[in-house]
Formats: C-alpha cells, structure tokens, sequence
C-alpha cells in the first residue's frame, strides 16, 4: 500500500485542452490522472446521440485523448479515470480497447462503470423538480435522459478488479478523484472526517487549470504568468488525508493561495455542507499554507454523514433559441441600435410571432473600425435580439426579421448573424440512493 | 474605493443559481467587507439580474464570504437567454460595487 499518491487533473470540461494533460502524464510522477469531462447538459446531448447510432453516446473527444494519453500513461504506469463514457461508458470502453489495440498496447484492463441511467426509475406521479417545483409529468414526453450522480462505489469495483482505465457514465466530480485515494489508502466509506478531505481535494482538482491560474487573471491586479502554456494541475495526497496542489515548473500559470481560494468556494452553496453522494463535506474550517512558490498545502476539510439520496439530472426538450445580431457605428449608433430594437418588436406584433421569453441586448467595442483616432462613444453598438420559441419554425421567424433589417432598418446597419439552436434543459430531482445500483465490466485490450 | 481594490471574486453556477465568491486579498480587510458587503448591499447593486432571494456564507479562515443567489440565470444555463449563460461575468460586475469606508 502506497503512503502518498500524486493525481494529475486532465480535463476541466468536455473540450478542455488536450496538451497539458499530456505533459502531466509524462512529467508528473503521477499514479493516477483524472478527466472531468461531463457538464450537467452534456449528458443529455450524448443520450441523444446514443439514440441515432448505439455504439455513439461518449464523449466525442475520447478518441483523441486516449490516443494522445494512452502510451504515456503505460510507459509511466499511470492509471486513467474518466467520466468521458458519457451516456455510453460500455462503448466508450471498447473503443478505448480498439484504440489502445491499434496503439500496440495489450494487456489493459478497460473498465466501463454505470448504472447511473435511471431513465427507467422515474416517478412520474409523485416526483418534482427542485428547480421550479414542477412536476415532472409536466415534461414528460420531452424527457431525454435522467442520470443520477453516482458516488465512488463502481469506481472502487473497477480498481478493485485491477483496471488501468476507469470510464463511467455520471458520477459526482469530486468522487473521480476520491475513488482512488479511497482504494490506495484502504479508507473505510465511513470515515467521513476523511472522505472530506479527500473530497476538498477532488473539488479543487475537477476544473482543472482553474486552480493554477485559468479563469483568474484581471487585466490588472491578478496577474498570471504564461497564460498562452497553462498547466494542469497535480494533488499529492497523505495516508491522513492532507495534501497539496502543486503544477509542472515549466508550465504556464501559478497556484497560490488566491487561486486556491477562488476554486474552493467555486460553484459551493454552504461551505459547511458541500452534498457529495459519498459525505456531507465541510470546506469551511478549511486553511491553507503556501509551502514553497506554487505548492499549497490544504488543511482543515472535514466531512459528516450521507443525506441518502442521490441528485438526478433530468435533460428534456424545452423549445428552441433564436439569436440574431446586427451593427450600427459611428454617430447615434445606439440611438439606431434602439431604433433597431423598437422596429423588431412592432415587426414581432404584426406578424404574430410567437415567443415565450425575449431578450434585447446592445454589445460592442471596436468590431467595425480599428481607430487610432477619435471615436464616437461608443463607437459602435450591436443588437442582439434572443428569444425563447415552441418551435423551430417562429424562432426561424424572428431571426429572419432581425435580417430584414438590412434594408428595411436603420442606416448602416451591417454583420448580422442569426442561429436557430434546440433548448436541452436540465433540472434535478433526488432520489434515494440505495435505488441505484453500480455496475462494472471489463475489457482487456489483446495484441 | 470600490469593491476591487480590496477583494478578488469568481462565479460558479448550478443551474439557475450562482454564487460568487468575494475574497479579500489581505485577510485584515475581511472584518471591512463582512461590514460593507451585506446581503442588501449587493442585492442593491446588482439590481434586476438577480431575481431570487440571496444568502451570504461567511468563511472568516478564508478571508472570504460567498454569496449564493437564487433565480440569477433567466431560467438557469441551459436555459438562459443572456449571452452570459453561466453568469462568470458578474463577478466582475460585482467588484464595481463602491465601498463607503469611514475611517
């Protein structure tokens, strides 16, 4: 049993850089790297892909990650965990296999981790969503996927197993990292004091370079050095559970205390109840010590025992979004992009477009004139005409009347651009968690 | 003063709630921002694109309080019209927020 194990972070979203995850794995001295690749829409767009084609429905950068990762992680003996299967974790498996196949690599053990569909669990006579306090039978033909977010349990299974590479379908973020550190420290899952801490560390972790200095300079006060070469970065975690943050010395941005601070209160409500499906965790005795430049120590992260319920995702169809935009500059361009504004409304009554939700917005800096002279202020403005619609049909309506602008409208009005895109929601309901079984099964790439 | 002088801040969203974090840079100012950066005074600042109720979390080991608003989104990230889906603007926004320091 190791005493201290070093988990890199590859990925902060589905279409996080590729490169300085590859740098981890080759300068790391990791045991483990972990992609946090599945926002809370991102499922649902993968449940409809899976639809169309059943052997779709992961994430559509795993090819190119793993053939980018995979020799590395081998060669370093780095074990990969992700939740990149997406909607589809079995096919994302046994591609991985087939990647790993066509790379030469034999002998990897390919684990795909799910049960978090619970599509087919689904209360419609007595649930609601916590967002709007509807009841889900509202939605009910538009539903396009429920997953619930899954604690450790599948994750520890496959390790258990011996897997290299861990892909699962939804689980809640921080227990992609706190998996591991659970199976290598041999912690019980209800040590909770512990499981905190471990979940502070996945926490901070999940984002990736938001931590070392991604999303933080200010143009001004908060500088960060290197931006255009951000690292990623890398927890090395003790057996009692305290650890610290740390990045490659060559790459690009900073951890510090700052930064570390920004990550921890990141997307948290209550700091002292941080609702993970593993522990209630407790960040707000937290402190933190910057132990040399780009290396800090985090104590204090504690944790309490389970609520028993499981949050769930629930994606549906929910209409469609009109975005359409146009330009005016110069002398009075806000007077026109206004002008602009009341026409398209007179022109929504008229025809009898029908729209849910509308919204008019004035952007802009110096889209339309690079000056070194004198400019009007603002220089320029552009309309931006967003709605809510039914159907594709009015939104389609609505963007072609912001076109007609062109010479219908205001003088000198020029750039428009217009987009018709389908409205996937989410909302949550909770579910008792001892409904939702893990699942594992494993693949083994052969030469 | 305003707000940015003495504090730095980050968005996350869940939703259609964000909470944004405001952090001094030097933890003596904290007692300062705890004072100045109440719950009405930020609700006031940020007007309308805050719709729903909004609670503040003090974390004094931090130096740091975050506050966590309801109904921020238009309907939350999925959903939302805004350009802004996700609100990580308005952490910035926030920072404008003038400060009344008297000494």
């Amino acid at each position: 049993m190791k005493n201290k194990i070093r988990i890199g972070s590859g990925a902060g979203y589905s279409g996080d850089r590729i490169d300085p995850a590859v740098e981890l794995i080759k300068k790391g001295n990791l045991d483990y790297i972990v992609f946090e690749c599945l926002a809370e829409r991102t499922i649902a767009l993968a449940q409809l892909q899976k639809m169309q084609n059943s052997t779709l429905g992961y994430d559509p950068l795993l090819e190119e990650r793993m053939k980018a990762c995979l020799p590395d992680c081998v060669s370093n003996n780095v074990k990969l965990i992700s939740n990149m299967g997406a909607a589809n974790p079995i096919a994302a498996a046994k591609k991985t296999v087939e990647i790993a196949q066509n790379l030469g690599l034999s002998n990897l053990k390919i684990a795909a981790v799910f049960g978090d569909d619970v599509k087919s669990m689904l209360d419609f006579e007595s649930q609601t969503f916590l967002e709007s306090g509807d009841s889900i039978a509202v939605v009910e033909e538009q539903i396009i996927s429920a997953n619930a977010y899954v604690g450790v349990e599948g994750i520890l299974t496959a390790l258990k197993e011996g897997a290299d590479i861990i892909l699962t379908g939804r689980v809640a973020d921080p227990a992609l990292f706190l998996a591991p550190i659970i199976h290598e420290f041999g912690w019980t899952l209800d040590d909770y004091p512990l499981l905190g801490k471990g979940t502070a560390l996945g926490h901070l972790m999940e984002c990736a370079a938001q931590v070392c200095g991604g999303y933080f300079a200010d143009g001004a006060l908060k500088q960060v050095p290197n931006l255009g070469n951000l690292g990623f970065p890398i927890a090395e975690i003790n057996e009692d559970g305290s650890f610290f943050i740390t990045k490659l010395d060559d790459a690009g941005g900073m951890v510090t205390q700052a930064t570390c601070k920004e990550q921890l209160l990141y997307e948290v409500h209550d700091p002292t109840t941080y609702l993970t499906p593993n522990v209630v965790a407790d960040f707000s005795n937290i402190s933190l010590k910057e132990l040399e430049k780009d290396k800090i120590e985090v104590l204090g992260a504690s944790g309490q025992s389970l609520t028993g319920k499981l949050k769930v995702s629930v994606g549906y169809h929910d209409g469609f979004m009109a975005d359409a935009q146009i330009s005016y500059g110069g002398s009075y361009a806000v007077e026109r992009g206004k002008l602009a504004i009341e026409i398209i409304k007179e022109r929504i009554k008229i025809n009898k477009i029908e729209i849910e939700d509308i919204l008019f917005d004035l952007i802009g800096v110096n889209s339309l004139f690079k000056s070194n002279g004198e400019q009007t202020n603002p220089a320029e403005v552009r309309v931006r005409v967003a709605a809510k619609t039914a159907t594709k049909e009015e939104a389609t309506r609505l963007v072609n009347e912001v076109e007609t602008l062109y010479t219908n409208g205001p003088a000198a009005g020029g750039g428009v651009s217009k987009s018709v895109t389908e409205i996937i929601a989410i909302q949550s309901i909770l579910l008792d968690k001892n409904k939702v079984i893990p699942q594992v099964e494993i693949f083994k790439s052969n030469l | 003063m305003k707000l940015k002088d003495l504090a730095h801040s980050r968005t996350g969203d869940k939703g259609d709630i964000i909470n944004i974090s405001v952090i001094a840079y030097n933890e003596k100012d904290y007692p300062t921002l705890e004072k100045l950066v109440t719950v009405e005074a930020v609700k006031k600042f940020l007007g309308e694109t805050v719709q729903g109720e909004v609670i503040r979390y003090e974390v004094p080991n931090l130096g740091a309080m975050n506050f966590v608003m309801q109904k921020a989104l238009r309907g939350g990230v999925t959903r939302s019209l805004r350009l802004d889906k996700h609100g990580k603007s308005l952490s910035s926004i926030l920072l404008e927020m003038p400060l009344e320091i008297n000494n």
